[in-house]
């Protein structure tokens, strides 16, 4: 029993980072009807920038303590995101706005070539240790074991999708993007700055991105260029599990996700006679994906995407 | 319509252009390899430069080009007309499947020998290729049996393999830490699962017991679901077939999920990269390599010098790549041709004195004489516990 609480508490921690990235996927597509496959390497970035800053900050001796070096490195990590995020969508979408869904498409799978590369040339192609200056004794409780930067993780994560339900329905600038992903040409008649509301969302899915990049680097003790790759790729499909353009929908296909492959690699052994082994563990997570679009294609909750012509 | 006449012909024109302009590039690139005075001895180098085993490949290549460098230096000659190497390297990442396009690529290049690849899940279908094209490949760190066991003569290694060094581990696990129930992850490469499979053996022949056998992938970052299986099995060991790029964050997760089982690896684990990545819970992890350790090589502690003066610290691998260069070229002096199918007898027969043993090869190409020692990561250092010759 104490096992399986273990599998979950796991599983809620990887969950709750597929969760807070896969809220930046659903938000662009929510409103632009667009994948953006560079969302994995903003991730990335963010992480490999904290990394950085905080090796930086350590060397510098500050005496601070460790979780204010954390949340300095990553405030400083939080605005390249956001830049980076910004000006993807000045450059490589805003212009193909009007063109054909397939261009935008393509131009993201591009982008995040360049910035997987771009990273490369900067960071090397090396694993980065993220700097061992946080706890990581173990808590027991009911028998799992769960380190400080663990339980940070969870209760950030779910502070910071809180947060962002709080801002899209109580809030001006929620009622906007909500208006935008509805209807872009009804808002625009509303008086809505359209393209000013897009990059917003880029803004803060970045942001998010970044967040979940060093909770993941924290988590893990490394990071590198390719990290986001993979991640990205579950991330979106947890979105999608959940109900594509959905808030919700992302947040409990990211959670789900995540205990799907926990539990999935702990007991795939036994479930199946030795047959599949744990090293199936992504093929279970996407099976149990194809298994919910195939019976339910609009994901768990249903997708949310914009009324367009 | 009419823009599309307009984007096509331009299109075309300019692809056609740049199909030209390769062509031309790859004739240029063929240089018939002697003037009457000057050999060019082309030697390939393959090894996995991008990816979480970059710093190991890099590492191999950076021995390959310490030797080359130096026997340019000095001056060689093959038989009467001396000779200058190039090098040709590139990356395989690790892929069995980009292995093979980079071997295809490099028999057609002609070259005269191959040192690599580094990981035995691409220097096993590679070699299938270089025999085929009568090739010599000799490789400075595959430790899976098969790779000399298809009968190859064109294929050697320096180091001993896995079924030397899952059983020195098998025993050691078994007599010298006196573990009764063991437990077991391979990580599915050919080398991780070989070598998991001839420690499973060396294991139950002393009368040890397998509690638990999970798998991940060389690729994998979270371990948390198969680690917190084996802690429900109560094992008195972890033993991991896979390279430092998972092991060490393995062994990091084992720590923060509260389990003090003793962990264990092969060659794979036994980097400088290890320790770094691995920080507090690297100590007490045991791990092999075969060989001796670099003070006790022959030319170990010379290397070491020359080497991080010019590439930073060694790896794992570096002087094996070096003596990789040494070996060949050594072989192609005494046959005095640089053409395989004249040498590869003399490389067969090679004696050779290289800074990490004394080299020879058996009829399969294994290394005669080859040893396996076992070390204990203690304060950020790998310490040797005991060497076992066969």
């Amino acid at each position: 029993m104490e096992i399986l609480f273990q599998q979950i508490v796991n599983g809620l921690i990887i969950g709750s980072i597929y969760a807070l990235i896969a809220l930046g996927y659903t938000m662009v597509y929510g409103i632009l009807g667009l994948i953006n496959f560079a969302h994995g390497e903003i991730v990335m970035i963010g992480a490999m920038t904290t990394i950085t800053l905080l090796n930086l900050l350590v060397s510098a001796s500050l005496g601070l303590p460790a979780p204010v070096l954390v949340v300095l490195a990553t405030t400083l990590a939080i605005p390249v995101s956001m830049l980076l995020g910004y000006g993807i969508e000045r450059i490589a979408y805003r212009p193909l706005r009007k063109a054909p869904k397939l261009s935008p498409l393509i131009t993201a799978i591009g982008v995040s070539i360049v910035l997987q590369n771009m990273a490369m040339i900067i960071w090397g192609k090396n694993y980065a240790p993220f700097p061992a200056i946080l706890p990581t004794m173990p808590h027991h409780f009911f028998g799992a074991a769960i380190t400080d930067v663990q339980i940070v993780i969870i209760f950030l994560a779910a502070l910071i999708m809180l947060s962002l339900v709080w801002l899209i329905q109580r809030t001006r600038l929620g009622t906007a993007m909500r208006a935008v992903a509805q209807n872009p040409d009804a808002a625009k008649l509303m008086g809505v700055n359209v393209n000013s509301i897009i990059s917003m969302t880029f803004i803060l899915g970045s942001a998010l991105g970044a967040v979940a990049g060093v909770m993941v680097s924290a988590n893990y003790g490394q990071a590198h260029a390719t990290m986001g790759f993979v991640l990205g790729l579950k991330a979106f499909s947890a979105a999608v599990l959940g109900g594509i353009g959905n808030l919700g929908g992302a947040v409990m296909g990211g959670l789900l996700l995540g205990l799907i492959e926990s539990i999935g690699a702990g007991y795939l052994g036994d479930l199946t006679g030795g047959f599949l082994g744990s090293h199936y563990q992504d093929v279970f997570a996407f099976l149990v994906l194809i298994l919910v679009l195939v019976l339910k294609p609009s994901g768990l909750m249903g997708e949310r995407v914009a009324d367009r012509p | 319509m009419e823009v599309t006449t307009r984007v096509l012909k331009p299109l075309a024109l300019a692809l056609s252009l740049v199909l030209m302009a390769g062509c031309n590039d790859s004739k240029e690139k063929k240089p018939q390899a002697a003037t009457a005075d000057a050999l060019v001895i082309k030697i390939a180098h393959s090894a996995p430069l991008t990816g979480p085993q970059a710093h190991l490949g890099k590492d191999n290549e950076n021995g390959v080009r310490l030797a080359i460098d130096e026997l340019n230096a000095k001056g060689i000659l093959i038989g009467d007309k001396k000779a200058t190497i190039e090098l040709i390297s590139e990356d395989d990442q690790a892929d069995p499947r980009v292995a093979t396009t980079v071997a295809q690529k490099f028999v057609d290049e002609k070259v005269h020998a191959v040192i690599g690849h580094m990981n035995s899940g691409t220097t096993i279908p590679a070699s299938k290729i270089y025999f085929d094209a009568g090739v010599p490949q000799i490789s400075p760190s595959a430790t899976n049996v098969k790779y000399t066991q298809q009968g190859f003569k064109t294929a050697f290694r320096l180091m001993a393999n896995d079924a030397q060094q899952g059983k020195v581990l098998g025993n050691y696990a078994v007599q010298d830490m006196q573990a009764k129930k063991i437990a077991i992850i391979d990580d599915r490469t050919a080398y991780g699962q070989g070598l998991a499979a001839e420690f499973e053996q060396a294991v139950l022949a002393q009368g040890g017991v397998i509690v638990g056998h999970e798998f991940t992938s060389d690729r994998a970052s979270d371990f948390t679901a198969i680690l917190t299986k084996i802690k429900g099995l109560n094992a008195d060991l972890l033993f991991y077939g896979g390279m430092d790029a998972q092991a060490a964050p393995m062994v990091k997760q084992m720590r923060t999920l509260g389990m003090a089982v003793p962990f264990m690896g092969g060659d794979g684990t036994h980097t400088a990269e290890f320790i770094s990545l691995a920080g507090e819970a690297a100590e007490g992890v045991i791990a092999s390599l075969p060989g001796v350790p670099l003070e006790n090589m022959p030319g170990g502690l010379a290397f070491s010098e020359k080497f991080q003066a010019k590439y930073g610290k060694i790896q794992l691998y570096s002087p094996y790549s070096y003596d990789a260069v040494y070996v060949l070229i050594g072989a192609m002096q005494k046959a005095q041709s640089i053409d395989p199918a004249v040498y590869g007898a003399q490389l067969a027969a090679s004696q050779h004195e290289g800074i990490t043993a004394n080299i020879a090869f058996d009829d399969k190409g294994d290394l005669k004489g080859g040893s396996i020692t076992v070390y204990r990561a203690e304060k950020g250092e790998w310490k040797m516990l005991k060497t076992l010759r066969d």
